[in-house]
């Protein structure tokens, strides 16, 4: 689909579709002799986040991806890739394990939005979510969030918190679904479209905003062309912040989001 | 303390207001006078940002600060400007939140409250603003932040920019924290969505007044997705408390006096309360 005449909410289908691929995809294509580390050693492991180690290329990395799974059986396992509290500590135990070996942390974020339920709200979702972004801020290593799929509000930015945030074409990203918007806005969750539209979510639109740093294109290529083109930008990444000090990379973390809605 | 006074209630009486829990009325200045809360049954009715300093701060001690922070319309959301002013009129209010400097039983603090009558408290880039700016100021001066939240969430209007505010705010107060300055929140009815998961919960401690609504997702989302039936009491402070997510439950009378004892506890002058 050309990029001009697909609506926002095309691409919002498109983010979600079933055949869409998700952070397990590109941990499996991209890291080589990955091993999955399990758990946030409080309370238990969450499925919707794949989590560990492994290199690219020659470069160990720590990556943390949202899967929602293919099967039904799958997407049950891993709760329809909605993150649990579990999932957001178990992330960030894991970045903090890298920080300590100076490893970069790669995410990949698809997801409708932070698992909403009555455990999740027992163990501290929203406390949960306050303290990645908290600690993502001071985390002394480089750390690239990919969008792959829907980035579904404070359940995204709790692994968006990135010196350099990438999205793919057809991903979206938005503060709310376009079905909450259209049913809290107009009392009707079939005006999502209209929504979509106004809510500015597709990667053009955050690209055009400063919110993102690059959009990796999907059209006319294969996914695995894709999942290329996406390697060799986080290579090119990493190399470049391994060329500056842990000081300025985080002085340009911390102004990245400082200056979003900051008066000009 | 008389928070007539303060509140500049010379001429024109505060109106009186209805318990909504006991359906009791009570007189305007008996009301603001007991904290609002409701002396025949004990609720706890929300306050505005402007009352709820004058029953925190010294007299006279208060400073606003980025009050001109101005409003735009990030993503072009249609009606947004008309909304806008539409709560502006309504709330009397220039935006969601007010932030200054103050001090509390003469313990110098830098305080931000935000009042859930302009646009039900949502945090916008406005909001992001004033408290990331308080923070930066906070860090510079060496004060610690006394917060005061209370919000349905981030402000859909504003798209993305108002996502990225929960992340803006939390890398300043990462830097106020990592300048060993002490950050106090206290969560009011009704602390929910993008604030609960972002500066709400970063506190070294956090506070919650009686009873108060504090979650992420909404209850009724909740409901409708899972079909669980909520257990009683779900999302009040009590539950957060017994599930280790909120420090201490403190009266409404009592904050003022908790919030100077902490704040000298955390002084480098350490000076017991006389
Ligand atoms: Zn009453």
């Amino acid at each position: 689909m050309a990029k001009k005449t697909q609506t926002a909410y095309d691409r919002v289908q498109a983010a979600r579709s079933s055949g869409r691929n998700m952070g397990g995809y590109y941990i499996n294509r991209m890291v080589d002799n990955f091993i999955e580390l399990h758990g946030d050693r409080r309370f238990g492991d969450d499925s919707a986040i794949i989590a560990g180690i492994g290199f690219i290329n020659n470069q160990p990395v720590t990556v943390i991806g949202m899967e929602r799974g293919e099967t039904i059986e799958e997407r049950m396992k891993r709760n329809f890739g909605c993150p649990t509290p579990e999932g957001y500590r178990k992330a960030l135990r894991l970045m903090k394990e890298a920080e300590k070996f100076g490893r970069p942390v790669i995410c990949f974020i698809g997801s409708s939005g932070a698992y909403c339920g009555i455990d999740a709200e027992k163990r501290g979702q929203g406390e949960a979510i306050a303290e990645n972004l908290f600690e993502m801020m001071g985390l002394k290593t480089p750390i690239i969030s990919v969008i792959v799929g829907e980035g579904g509000s404070g359940g995204a930015l709790a692994l968006g918190v990135g010196d350099t945030v990438v999205m793919l074409e057809n991903s979206v990203y938005s503060v709310i679904s376009p079905e909450g918007c259209a049913s809290i806005l107009w009392k009707d969750a079939a005006k999502a479209p209209e929504a979509a539209d106004a809510l500015r979510l597709t990667s053009y639109d955050l690209h055009s905003f400063g919110v993102i740093d690059k959009v990796i294109e999907e059209q006319n290529r294969s996914a695995e062309e894709v999942c290329s083109e996406l390697k060799k930008f986080i290579l090119s990444e990493i190399s470049r912040m391994k060329r500056i000090s842990t000081d300025e990379l985080l002085a340009a973390r911390y102004d990245k989001f400082r200056r979003i809605g900051a008066p000009a | 303390m008389n928070i007539i006074e303060l509140l500049g209630f010379g001429k024109t009486k505060p109106a009186p207001a209805v318990c909504k829990k006991c359906g009791k009325e009570t007189d305007g200045i008996e009301l603001l006078e007991n904290a609002m809360i409701c002396p025949h049954c004990d609720t706890y009715m929300r306050m505005g940002a402007m009352e709820r300093i004058a029953l925190i701060a010294d007299k006279g001690t208060f400073t606003e600060l980025f009050a001109k922070v101005k409003e735009t319309n990030p993503i072009d959301f249609p009606g947004y400007e008309a909304k806008l002013k539409e709560a502006k009129k309504q709330s009397n209010l220039s935006e969601a939140v007010v932030c200054g400097t103050c001090e509390i039983e003469s313990q110098p603090c830098a305080i931000f409250v935000m009042d859930s009558k302009f646009m039900m408290g949502s945090m916008g880039t406005v909001v992001g603003e004033k408290i990331t700016s308080l923070f930066e100021e906070a860090t510079r001066k060496g004060l610690p932040v006394i917060g005061f939240t209370t919000s349905g969430g981030a402000r859909m209007q504003e798209g993305i920019f108002s996502l990225m505010q929960m992340a803006k705010v939390s890398g300043a107060a990462k830097r106020h924290s990592d300048s060993k300055n002490l950050y106090v929140t206290v969560l009011t009815d009704p602390t929910t969505g993008g604030v609960t998961a972002s500066f709400a919960m970063q506190g070294d401690i956090i506070i919650a007044e009686p009873n108060a609504l504090v979650g992420f997702a909404g209850a009724r989302v909740i409901q409708q997705t899972t079909g669980e039936k909520l257990p009683e009491g779900f999302q009040r402070s009590e539950f957060l408390l017994e599930h280790g997510f909120v420090d201490v439950i403190e009266d409404r009378r009592r904050l003022r006096y908790t919030l100077a004892n902490i704040l000298r506890m955390h002084s480098s002058k350490g000076a017991k309360s006389s």
